[in-house]
């Protein structure tokens, strides 16, 4: 399978990330590599097998469902880059 | 005295040979002397190091000391740390001061281990060399021309340098173990489950465990002792009765001499063929010969499916990563950027100023992977993969104790080596990537070196919660070899 440039810009978008023609074409240069490795893998035979999505096949925990965190907003939006009146400021997004 | 051991530190100070304070700045001022010319270290505090030590003293003074109180450590810089900054090597959280503390730290602490930095690191632990820390690469104390190793090459060079007895790493696909060879220590990581993530940051959480580096077995079995545990914090953390790794190291065997009669010692073929460094080889197999020595029989084992791991491990670990760090968008906490036109860009300039190219890579992969159309392709068919890579360890388990080979297919290679080619990094790492797949526990043994004079390590992977017996025939061998004393002549000032 081909990596394009276009999927490279695609895939950067879905990421979020800003990436100037320079960066892509050496991000294109390097994944190709990378998907040449994993090609290997395609070819295997995996019918019938599930799929493994944890080291150990355990079920996740379950808790009663009461509340237990405390409300920390104060402490936590200490490392925010900008807060105003306890609400995260990002640009404006509704005219 | 720096060049003790965990367990020596612990008697002296327990005797009242030594307090904490002089150990912490004895270790402070070894720091400032050797650090500047390994940079293993991101953040020192030596003032708050001092009064954790100046705490552990009194707590011994008060009678109310345990195995590990007083003794130093250094974290990982991605092990959250109340009043200390964490950065996880990378410019995003560059001046991140947690508002929290992780699980593993906290149990630490309140065993009385004295904290003494934030150790380098490879960018969110993406690496296998060390080179992608914002904060600059960490050199080998063997040879600072060469690669510590990664992703926790800070933790691994400080010790291996003496600038620290013990210190915490992760363990996503050999991040422990690479670098405890390339530096010439200790260091393992435990089954999937037993140490909590949380206050980790997460870079793959289906494979990511914590586990520590010290100079010995015996060492990583008491810091274990300390680091594991459940917590509802983590989903994934297990419920387990409590046990002592260093149990079966402290029982006397029935002949002295072969103490570990009975132990199968598997040889996986794929593990010793082509792609190896001949003098890596060798090293190895002198110690499997050690190992016969002292009881152990050797068992010709195949893991068909091993051959695998390094391409389905770079399915699924970006996959995780490409999710876990889309957290990081410049809102909440960590980097933002200066100027962006709106809500869509200002995301678009933070993550691509916070981020380095190593771990964009691995975002993009991830985002590829798991994007419409390709999931069944490429995500799930890694996972199916996975399985069949488990499933050969559980069926070679049940012939054999402990698998055995090299760590990693050559000792340290050069800045710049690897670092324009993923592909040749990635396949350093093509020995460890197995047992974070399967959730299973391995280590890394000093067991001699190469014709460079570079450490070899030793690879042993156990079978799941069979870590207090890896952990004994890493200490069997090292009882009868002094790999695990020698130490970089370079730093011995």
């Amino acid at each position: 399978m081909a990596l394009s440039i276009e999927d490279v810009n695609r895939v950067a978008h879905l990421a979020r990330i800003e990436v100037t023609p320079a960066e892509a074409q050496d991000v294109l240069r390097k994944l190709s590599g990378i998907f040449g490795l994993i090609e290997d893998m395609r070819r295997v035979d995996t019918t019938g097998i599930a799929p493994m999505s944890h080291a150990a096949d355990v079920s996740l925990a379950l808790r009663e469902d009461v509340v237990t965190e405390i409300d920390q907003r104060e402490l936590f939006q200490t490392v925010a880059p900008a807060t105003a009146d306890g609400l995260y400021l990002v640009p404006q997004v509704i005219e | 005295m720096l060049d003790s051991t965990v367990a020596q530190l612990a008697r002296a100070l327990a005797a009242r040979k030594v307090s904490s304070v002089e150990l912490a700045q004895g270790y402070l001022e070894r720091i400032a002397r050797i650090n500047p010319a390994l940079n293993a270290f991101i953040t020192l505090d030596p003032d708050v190091s001092v009064a954790h030590a100046r705490a552990a003293d009194a707590r011994i003074a008060a009678g109310g000391g345990g195995p590990l109180t007083g003794v130093p450590i250094g974290h990982k810089d991605l092990f959250l740390t109340e009043g200390w900054r964490t950065t996880c090597g990378s410019r995003m959280l560059a001046n991140f001061v947690a508002p929290y503390e992780s699980h593993v730290t906290a149990q630490l602490k309140a065993a009385g281990m004295v904290t003494m930095g934030k150790m380098n690191m490879d960018e969110y632990a993406m690496g296998s060399s060390n080179e992608t820390s914002y904060f600059g690469t960490v050199k080998n104390p063997w040879n600072t021309a060469l690669v510590p190793g990664g992703s926790s090459g800070g933790s691994a060079a400080a010790v291996a340098s003496r600038m620290l007895p013990a210190a915490t790493g992760t363990d996503t696909g050999g991040s422990i173990r690479q670098p405890a060879m390339f530096c010439g220590i200790t260091g393992m990581k435990p089954t999937y489950g037993l140490c909590s993530r949380y206050g980790m940051i997460a870079f793959a959480s289906s494979l990511d465990q914590a586990g520590p580096f010290a100079k010995t077995a015996e060492d990583c079995a008491l810091l274990l002792n300390s680091m594991v545990g459940h917590d509802a914090r983590d989903a994934t953390s297990l419920e387990r009765p409590r046990e002592d790794y260093t149990r079966h190291m402290a029982a006397a065997p029935a002949d002295p001499a072969r103490p570990l009669e009975g132990i199968r010692i598997g040889l996986p073929r794929e593990y010793f063929g082509e792609g190896t460094a001949p003098d890596v080889l060798a090293a190895v197999e002198a110690a499997l010969a050690e190992y016969r020595k002292l009881g152990a029989t050797t068992v010709d084992i195949s893991l068909p499916n091993v051959n695998l791991s390094v391409p389905v491990y770079y399915v699924i670990a970006p996959a995780e990563a490409s999710s876990n760090l889309s957290r990081f968008d410049g809102v909440r906490y960590g980097h933002r950027a200066a100027h962006y036109d709106d809500l869509l860009d200002m995301y678009k300039k933070t993550r691509a100023e916070g981020f380095g190219a190593e771990v964009k890579r691995r975002i993009l992969i991830g985002t590829y992977v798991l994007s419409a159309g390709y999931y069944d392709a490429y995500y799930l068919k890694a996972q199916q993969v996975r399985r069949l890579i488990a499933e050969d360890h559980v069926r070679a388990f049940r012939d054999v104790d402990v698998i055995m080979g090299p760590t990693a297919p050559s000792t340290a290679f050069a800045f710049g080596d690897k670092a324009d080619d993923p592909v040749q990094m990635y396949l350093n790492d093509i020995f460890t990537i197995a047992a974070n797949l399967a959730g299973l526990p391995a280590m890394s043994v000093p067991c001699g070196f190469d014709g460079r004079g570079l450490p070899v390590g030793l690879h042993l992977v156990a079978n799941y919660f069979d870590e207090a017996r890896m952990l004994d025939i890493a200490h069997r061998y090292q009882q009868v070899t002094d790999w695990h004393t020698r130490r970089p002549t370079g730093v011995t000032a």
